[in-house]
């Protein structure tokens, strides 16, 4: 089914924060999208729109039902819908919305890409991921590859004929990449030999396009141990020949397929390279710095699983929103007598209470994926280093949350969903199960939620003493400063201004804590602390939604009053139900709380 | 070869209809392009393309007539890949159409066009006229409701399955010619142009516009005619008595008895 309440709405929320919160129209002034005209972005995001609405959703289904399968050759099938909604995304010029025209892109701002996006993520997930991958992929070798490389590989992959993917873990080598083990071999001809096997790879095998790029982390042949000694290497499916028509085989063996609770069109495999035959990679970027060169595809693919985690929950709170204003059942509490009407379960204020519950978690979120994004443009855009360097750290900072947050809170809007349709929504009759299951998956990969506290606490905040902390926080305090004098704002400035206080005060006794050289306790609840940081974050991001919103109030037409109404109720929603949670987990952060830490092992 | 591809703009028909001094009010309408004229474009592309290479072998040029300052439908057409666009400049709500089809007429002869394309009708009147008109006008042969559309190059000529009453008719219109769209037009393999591989697999339904088709559109010429400039005169033989919204449904009757159901079928609905 095509969903359309999810798309006319996000349509709407997509032009909002576009338009007027991100004003992303101002990015034409730098002289980068000069190409574009004032009204291009949105209407190229209402394509988007209509594309997924019309190619992406009606499969979704059947990507579910129908798993992935491999044949006894080793080659798999998938739905035939599947290959029939890429060609026509492929055909769309999606594959290359952000992408630099002289490569084969319409060069649009990272920002718009990202916005087309959120459409196909609340249409298809599993099926945008494939063109996601390779997106990360080509931007991956635009920014390290060789010439040779590029010349062979790139334009394919913008055009959709080669797809890629990202190699890195391992069987014993997961969330711990230090410990890989797949081994590269130098060759007389500069190439390497791959040797070794690779586990959780999503869109490792398929014949959905003439070619696979794999970019796989591997170990160079005497290279140091840990972190240090992995390089990335371009690995094909097949060789391509010099003019550029396709060779043999190369050595990437399908080992097995991955059966998931959810995400199911995305096929995800177990490869070994160089099992069977040799399997010649070359390398991108320098000797053993593969991680950081692989850490530029990963911050992307981050904010993108984010907002994938954003749009799953979008999708969830239209559809049981719809169902909420249709379906009649009970009575007020006050109006109980049987000859009394029933009412929509939308009139049930524990309903609203869950509605409006997903709504902040899944608008605030497409607020902060949308707001980062154009962080990102803003950087490649600008001119001069202090203002890359302001932007490197709130990105630096900003990634981990905008990765785990969403995954955290889009799942819990999707459980809501559910629980507002009740038995129905625990049915395959309606969506809401799938999309639970499909974003339960956002939480675990490109670095668990876990691993994006650590991240967060051990590494992002603690960088250069704090100064990519001190620049969110005085980007925060920016805002507050803005809207305080607006009175219908300012519940929502004193709450904020105190959160941001809090976590400051936080932040500091846990640094103090860290110079103590306890690190283990400094890291114990890493995950509360992202999860408190998240939650101001998202507060900042409502506090710049209701004050656009605020400032419309006025010119706006009865239908935009509804919508904008809606904003600021919702941010004082968040306010006054989600934000005093902080204070919570700074209590424990603050004490450095140890009863997890502590835990005797034999004792669970 | 150049292909006229008639299109118009419709009140959104998924819209409630409203009514005002005797008329449908349309002065808050949301205006979308007609259903029938985007499988009309659709076909006009596939005649035209090499759906593999990409390359064109024919010209599409898409035509509307409407008040030139409300001619967004045709960047629409545009964008989805017609080469470019006529305004004819006069208020459609205006005319009848006999004078829409002369319009037409004169524009296909100015272009020296080979043939014409139209949906089968716009659904907004449902009026089914205008390409029999067109014909009629310009003495050209029709083949109306297309399912199915062959070029054949070699006999200049376009070979046309209809659905009939009873079952499938396949009729032979020489160019220059005038065909006229039904849905099934559009589906993956019901046009063939002789240069795309006729086992090729379209994606049922007229396509979407892709990025580039879009930021293009708005390049693309778009020449601004008057009737005028046609010698047509633009009016209407036909005037409006009257436009009323259907009487409001009466409110259900719960009954006692079965006795009284059938009395009230009988006496009161008259349906027994």
């Amino acid at each position: 089914m095509s969903r359309p309440e999810v798309f006319a709405a996000l349509r709407r929320d997509l032009a909002f924060l576009l338009d007027e919160v991100l004003d992303v129209g101002a990015l034409r002034s730098t002289g980068a999208f000069s190409q574009f005209d004032a009204d291009d972005f949105g209407t190229l995001v209402d394509a988007a729109i209509e594309a997924a609405a019309k190619l992406f959703a009606p499969c979704a289904e059947v990507l579910d039902a129908e798993e992935p399968a491999m044949r006894p050759d080793g080659s798999v099938c998938v739905p035939d819908e599947l290959a029939t909604a890429l060609n026509a995304y492929i055909e769309g010029g999606y594959l290359g919305a952000a992408l630099p025209e002289d490569v084969g892109g319409m060069g649009l701002p990272y920002v718009i890409a990202q916005a087309m996006y959120a459409a196909f993520f609340a249409a298809n997930a599993p099926a945008a991921a494939y063109p996601m991958l390779t997106a990360a992929a080509a931007n991956v070798l635009r920014a390290f590859g060789t010439d040779a490389q590029k010349a062979t590989f790139l334009r394919p992959m913008v055009e959709g004929r080669y797809f890629g993917t990202m190699v890195l873990s391992e069987p014993e080598a997961g969330s711990s990449l230090a410990d890989l083990r797949t081994r590269a071999i130098p060759q007389a001809d500069g190439t390497y030999h791959i040797v070794g096997n690779k586990m959780w790879i999503s869109g490792g095998e398929h014949d959905l396009s003439e070619n696979i790029v794999h970019l796989v982390l591997a170990r160079i042949e005497g290279a140091p141990a840990g972190i240090k000694g992995i390089s990335m290497f371009l690995v094909p499916k097949r060789r391509v020949n010099p003019d550029g028509t396709l060779g043999p085989l190369n050595g990437v063996t399908l080992t097995g397929l991955n059966h998931k609770m959810g995400y199911r069109g995305t096929i995800n495999t177990a490869l070994a390279f160089g099992a069977d035959a040799p399997c010649v990679g070359t390398l991108v970027g320098t000797e053993h710095r593969g991680m950081a060169t692989m850490f530029h595809m990963m911050n992307e693919a981050r904010t993108g699983v984010g907002l994938g985690a954003t749009m799953m929950g979008y999708a969830g709170y239209r559809v049981s929103l719809e169902y909420a204003r249709e379906r009649v059942q009970g009575r007020h509490p006050d109006r109980r007598g049987a000859d009394e009407p029933a009412v929509p379960i939308l009139e049930h204020a524990d309903v609203r209470r869950m509605l409006l519950t997903q709504k902040v978690y899944v608008e605030g979120g497409l607020g902060l994926g949308l707001y980062c994004a154009k962080l990102i443009d803003e950087h490649a855009t600008a001119t001069d280093a202090e203002t890359k360097e302001a932007l490197d750290d709130l990105l630096a900072v900003l990634t981990p949350i905008a990765k785990a947050w969403p995954s955290e809170f889009g799942p819990r809007a999707n459980d809501l969903a559910i629980q507002v349709l009740g038995g129905a929504g625990y049915t395959r009759d309606w969506p809401l199960e799938r999309y639970y299951r499909d974003n339960r998956l956002n939480p675990i990969h490109e670095g668990t939620n876990g691993i994006q506290g650590l991240d967060l606490l051990g590494r992002k905040v603690t960088a250069h003493q704090g100064r990519a902390f001190r620049r969110l926080l005085a980007a925060i305090r920016a805002s507050i400063g803005r809207f305080e004098s607006v009175e219908a704002l300012q519940e929502l400035t004193t709450a904020l201004d105190g959160a941001v206080g809090l976590v400051a005060e936080t932040t500091m006794k846990l640094g103090a804590a860290a110079m103590g050289g306890n690190v283990r306790l400094f890291l114990a609840n890493a995950t509360e602390y992202l999860h408190m940081l998240g939650h101001v974050v998202i507060a900042w991001m409502w506090l710049e939604q209701a004050g656009t919103a605020a400032a419309r109030m006025d010119q706006a037409s009865e239908d935009d009053r509804a919508f904008l109404e809606g904003k600021l109720h919702a941010a004082r929603f968040f306010t006054r139900y989600e934000l005093p949670r902080i204070e919570r987990q700074a209590a424990l952060l603050q004490r450095l709380d140890d009863t997890a830490l502590t835990m005797p092992a034999g004792a669970f | 070869m150049k292909i006229l591809v008639t299109v118009k703009r419709i009140p959104d028909p998924d819209a409630s209809v409203k009514f005002a001094n005797g008329a449908v009010d349309t002065s808050s309408a949301k205006w979308v392009p007609n259903e029938f004229d985007q499988y009309a474009v659709e076909t006009a592309l596939r005649l035209a393309e090499d759906a593999k290479s990409k390359k064109r072998h024919a010209e599409i040029v898409v035509c509307s007539v409407c008040p030139a300052a409300q001619r967004q439908h045709i960047t629409t057409f545009l964008a989805m890949g017609a080469d470019r666009g006529v305004v004819v400049d006069a208020d459609d709500t205006a005319l009848d159409s006999q004078a829409v089809a002369k319009l037409i007429a004169g524009v296909f002869k100015k272009e020296g066009a080979d043939l014409l394309v139209c949906g089968k009708l716009s659904q907004d009147t449902e009026g089914n006229e205008v390409g029999q008109r067109v014909a009629g006008l310009l003495d050209l042969p029709i083949a109306s409701f297309a399912g199915g559309v062959t070029w054949d190059q070699d006999g200049k000529a376009m070979v046309v399955s209809r659905e009939v009453d009873d079952g499938v008719e396949t009729k032979k219109v020489p160019l220059p010619s005038v065909i006229t769209c039904d849905l099934r037009v559009v589906l993956p393999q019901s046009v063939k142009n002789g240069v795309t591989p006729d086992d090729y697999t379209y994606n049922e339904g007229p396509r979407l516009a892709s990025l580039r088709g879009i930021t293009m559109a708005k390049r693309k010429k778009v020449e601004q005619l008057k009737p005028a400039d046609l010698d047509v005169e633009a009016g209407s033989a036909i005037s409006n008595t009257g436009v009323n919204p259907p009487p409001a449904r009466a409110a259900g009757q719960i009954v006692e008895s079965v006795e009284q159901l059938v009395e009230k079928l009988a006496t009161e609905a008259k349906v027994l």
